[in-house]
């Protein structure tokens, strides 16, 4: 399986990636969310992107609203990991196509089971 | 800090005899994790002397602190994810169509902890069986823990608690955000009855079940205990309904009259047919 992270943190990109590869994933990084579109185009569709909310050039949100844009990225899942915490920005997410929402701060376990309640077989 | 083996064993005898849970050699780090909290709360310095304080004062608070210290509380919404998709493709499609004529379905959560697993199981048929809404429905959910049984009632769960197992279009739909926290809409509160109940003592009537959840309860209980509430269960339950347990329980070598359902890692029981 294949996973994007897109953060502009170096330190979570890193530890959802330790998370990510302990599970099998196969892993490409992104800093914010144009980068994380060049690299979709590169890659083509992958299983899974952790999204970060807000991020400079283009943010979590708007990231989403493109992917979702794309009939080739239907079956990717999108899951928002976010310091944004209000009902009306988890609709929003998940209006815009997101398939799950975690709130930072967060743990393995958490990403974990998110993953399982998305049909993701983590083993 | 270390507990003594007088301590430890005279904290075992008191947690078994009020909620027959058994700690066995070994599970001294438990004890002291668990109890130090009580005791620095309590201003109390050592287990030694929480110990001492019970002795004198056998009725007081203090042996019921350390019951609720003592009893694990950990839960998480959908918790194993596979029980309940089991009970969304197989069991409650099939008790619907058998209860369609009386309308009538009947639960209990026998350790519902913090309220996650009640919760869970109260959005799912909300959100995938709407026809239910003109049931009777009787659901009740139950601990021995007051704590737990406000928790419960109060249905205000962290941050990090919605964050486990709870997904996020349930979320945006039957929770409310309350300052930092998240309750659980009343509507939805109010389809459940809370209440106490100690496994190993007495249990009051209750109606006939279609369904019993007694998840990660079991295994803290000796063998005769465990034998004796299945056994209970058994007669509770109708012959149609079903029993789930948790991941590392069983009614194996504890009462025959269960057999296990092939559903994937579910941990279901129904009572043998025929
Ligand atoms: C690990 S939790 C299980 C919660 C939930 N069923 C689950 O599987 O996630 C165990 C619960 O059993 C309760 N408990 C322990 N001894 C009990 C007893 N004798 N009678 C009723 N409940 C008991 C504890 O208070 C605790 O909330």
């Amino acid at each position: 399986m294949r996973a994007l992270v897109i953060d502009d943190s170096r330190a979570i990109r890193l530890i959802l990636v330790q998370i990510l590869k302990a599970l099998k994933f196969e892993v490409i990084e992104a800093g914010h969310g144009l980068e994380a579109l060049e690299k979709l185009k590169e890659s083509g569709p992958l299983d899974l992107a952790l999204v970060d909310w807000n991020m400079p050039e283009m943010n979590g949100y708007e990231f989403v609203c493109e992917v979702r844009k794309d009939d080739r990225y239907k079956d990717m899942k999108l899951m928002m990991v976010t310091t944004e915490t209000e009902m009306a920005q988890v609709i929003k997410a998940l209006e815009a196509g997101a398939n799950e929402y975690v709130m930072k701060p967060f743990t393995k376990d958490m990403i974990v089971e998110k993953l399982t309640i998305m049909g993701i077989d983590v083993g | 800090m270390a507990v003594t083996p007088a301590d430890f064993d005279y904290i075992s005898k008191i947690v078994r005899e009020q909620c027959a849970i058994v700690l066995e050699k070994g599970k001294e780090y438990l004890v002291e994790s668990r109890i130090m909290p009580l005791v620095h709360q309590e201003k109390l310095e050592s287990i030694e002397n929480l110990v001492k304080k019970i002795k004198q004062e056998p009725r007081g608070s203090l042996k019921d602190a350390v019951i609720e210290a003592m009893t694990t509380n950990e839960t998480s919404f959908y918790r194993d994810i596979h029980p309940f998709e089991t009970l969304k493709k197989e069991i409650f499609p099939e008790l619907i169509e058998k209860r369609k004529a009386k309308r009538e379905l009947n639960i209990w959560c026998g350790a519902s902890s913090s309220g996650q697993e009640p919760y869970s199981l109260v959005m799912l048929l909300k959100n995938d069986f709407p026809q239910l809404n003109s049931w009777n429905l009787s659901f009740s959910a139950s601990d021995i823990s007051n704590q737990m049984l406000n928790r419960c009632k109060s249905g205000i769960y962290s941050q990090l608690e919605v964050n486990r197992g709870l997904p996020a279009p349930l979320m945006v739909k039957y929770f409310e955000r309350i300052g930092t926290e998240w309750q659980v809409k009343e509507e939805l509160r109010k389809m459940v009855q809370f209440r106490i109940i100690n496994l190993s003592e007495a249990w009051p009537t209750m109606p006939q079940l279609d369904l019993v959840m007694m998840r990660n309860v079991l295994i803290y209980f000796d063998v005769e205990m465990k034998k004796n509430i299945l056994g209970r269960v058994r007669k509770l339950l109708r012959p149609d309904g079903y029993l789930f347990l948790g991941a590392a329980e069983t009614t194996l070598n504890l009462d025959e009259n269960f057999e296990r359902m092939p559903f994937k890692q579910s941990g279901c029981y129904r009572l043998k047919q025929g």
